[in-house]
């Protein structure tokens, strides 16, 4: 078995999984879904780092720094961004919403 | 396989298991933060490893790992530059640009495999690089026009060139070409590269210049979908187990969110993707159906009134109140009437915002407990038994005009606000919203409206609503 058959095998199965997966996510939740899975696709700086190996022309270095900047913007302004959309999701109960819940208590009082 | 080989196939399998979990970890707002967390670490273990191959392994040019180690710092500060600067109304955009960059890199690295194989790349290679490279230039470009028209800086109109479709047709012709010729023609096989990038990106305008601003939060979902493909096959190309299952990915969840929100709009996903909808109110004003009646207005004080004699409170959150930076002022309203003893729900429909899940993004930033805004399917019963439904810079989505056929917003789920007891809507204007028509709802007899900015007459309902408390 050649790899290539492996690796389309491995593809189909990741398509399913991904179907699967992405399903069960609360529409409440897609925006920070679709910037996580961009930031994923930021795993192409894998691919670079491994073609870095083997450039050796000016055209391979340009190619090579182009597609390290902009896969690199791409994985970390990814998961920095969905981590700041994610951290303001918070839930009625107290603990969890410390500010409103200060307001709350204040006008409670009165 | 070399040992190192073995070892790094094993960590680039674990750094996908990481990426499965945490996708699946986002199906709870209480768990997504660590979702994202596990995620990331995978993309760490995945690019560390890389690194321990490049030097374990041995390279070309000191050069290249330089160059490439100079971009990766430059694309870092960029990176969090970008995401921690972004506003929030501002996500669609920064989206966009981050698939723009992925897929120019995914294009970026086929064609550096096609140009470093030794003695010439073979068919698998070719094939494989030759898609990669086309699909990542059209989002590369498509992409990069998204972002522009999300961000103002090309109108949002449809622009549609004479004879398109020729164009199109045209430029899909000399992609094919070259792609064939790509595979075919081992002498020239970087002068096919390079003309097929060159295709491809155009092939990315022609595609999005003609799709209308309200059609881009699917447009982003798609080229989302693209740039996953792309990345899955530069992995073909280098035989990389972690880009394969990562653009399968995010493929699969580019595809299941675009069509989600086609049926949100109740369009199928081809007719959104051949463009032309939206800004175009003349055929519609030719039909002759405008709405009758007149629209009344009113005061923040009657408005207050309405409020806090009320048991249920509806809020319809729409894009305007972000434009209007109202949303905190919304929290404060809602938060003030459950002091009072309203039940307070903000109804979100599904393509609320620039993208989807968008205003749920933007509600959350003001500190609005999740479980408050509610979806499409489980807010509309509710209207017919709520005595005010609070309507702020939504409009198309509350268009009653979508019931009947024959307007462009016909067969669109909105959400059911003209069965509330009583209808307010804030409006900066008269202006029509994104489909370019006129709303239905507000000539409505149980429909009052507020003409002003979202903040400022928010504002004055919460100084009228407080002195009614006291």
């Amino acid at each position: 078995m050649n790899s290539l058959v492996v690796a389309i095998t491995l593809f189909v199965l990741a398509l399913l999984i991904g179907v699967e997966v992405i399903g069960k996510v609360p529409a409440t939740l897609h925006t920070p879904l679709m910037s996580g899975a961009n930031s994923i696709h930021g795993i192409v700086i894998v691919g670079v780092v491994i073609g870095a190996a083997s450039a050796d022309s000016v055209l391979g270095y340009v190619l090579i720094f182009l597609a390290a900047v902009l896969g690199t913007m791409n994985v970390v302004g990814g998961y920095v961004v969905t981590d700041r959309m994610l951290e303001m999701f918070k839930s009625s109960t107290p603990k969890k919403s410390e500010a409103r819940a200060t307001i709350a208590t204040k006008e409670k009082t009165k | 396989m070399s040992a190192i080989d073995t070892i790094a196939w094993f960590v680039y399998l674990l750094a996908a298991v990481l990426f499965v979990a945490g996708l699946h970890e986002m199906n709870s707002p209480k768990t997504a933060r660590l979702g994202n967390r596990i995620s990331a670490f995978g993309m760490v273990l995945a690019v560390v490893m890389a690194f321990i191959s490049l030097f374990a392994k041995g390279f070309v040019s000191t050069t290249a790992v330089i160059v490439l180690v100079v971009g990766i710092l430059i694309g870092a500060a960029a990176g969090v530059i970008s995401a921690k600067k972004v506003k929030m109304t501002d996500m669609p955009q920064l989206v966009s640009v981050f698939n723009t960059v992925g897929g120019g890199a995914a294009a970026l690295v086929a064609l550096n495999d096609i140009l470093t194989s030794t003695e010439g790349p073979g068919n698998t290679v070719l094939v494989t690089a030759g898609l990669g490279i086309i699909i990542g230039s059209v989002t590369f470009s498509g992409s990069l026009i998204a972002a522009g028209k999300l961000q103002g800086i090309i109108p949002g109109k449809p622009m549609v060139l004479p004879a398109q479709a020729v164009w199109n047709n045209l430029v899909i012709l000399c992609v094919l070409v070259s792609f064939v010729m790509l595979i075919i023609d081992h002498s020239h096989t970087v002068l096919w590269a390079l003309l097929a990038t060159l295709f491809a990106l155009g092939y990315g305008l022609l595609f999005v210049f003609p799709i209308g601003g309200a059609d881009m939060p699917v447009v982003i979902s798609v080229l989302n979908a693209c740039t996953g493909t792309a990345v899955a096959m530069s992995g073909f190309a280098i035989d990389n187990v972690a880009l394969i299952v990562a653009g399968a990915l995010v493929g699969a969840a580019g595809v299941t969110l675009s069509v989600l929100m086609a049926k949100a709009m109740n369009r199928p996903l081809s007719s959104v993707l051949s463009g032309g909808f939206g800004g175009d109110n003349a055929a519609v004003g030719a039909a002759g159906d405008g709405p009758d009646g007149i629209m009344r207005e009113t005061a923040p004080d009657d408005v207050a009134v309405q409020l806090v004699y009320a048991d249920k409170v509806i809020f319809v959150p729409g894009f305007g109140l972000a434009q209007a930076q109202a949303q905190r002022s919304l929290a404060d309203l809602g938060e003030l009437l459950k002091e009072h003893g309203v039940q307070v729900s903000y109804a979100i429909h599904p393509v609320a915002g620039r993208m989807p899940g968008h205003m749920n993004v933007l509600l959350a930033e003001a500190n609005i407990p999740y479980e408050e805004l509610v979806d499409l399917d489980d807010i509309n019963p509710q209207f017919s038994s709520a005595n005010v439904a609070l309507v702020v810079g939504a409009n198309d989505v509350t268009n009653p005009a979508a019931r009947r056929p024959g307007t462009p917003v016909s067969g669109m789920p909105i959400l059911d606000v003209d069965q509330a007891q009583n209808v307010v809507v804030i409006k900066r204007g008269r202006g029509k919203g994104y489909a370019g028509i006129d709303n239905e709802l507000y000539y409505g007899d149980n429909t009052q409206m507020l003409f002003g900015d979202a903040k400022a007459e928010l504002t004055a309902i919460i100084a009228a609503v407080k002195e009614l408390i006291d």
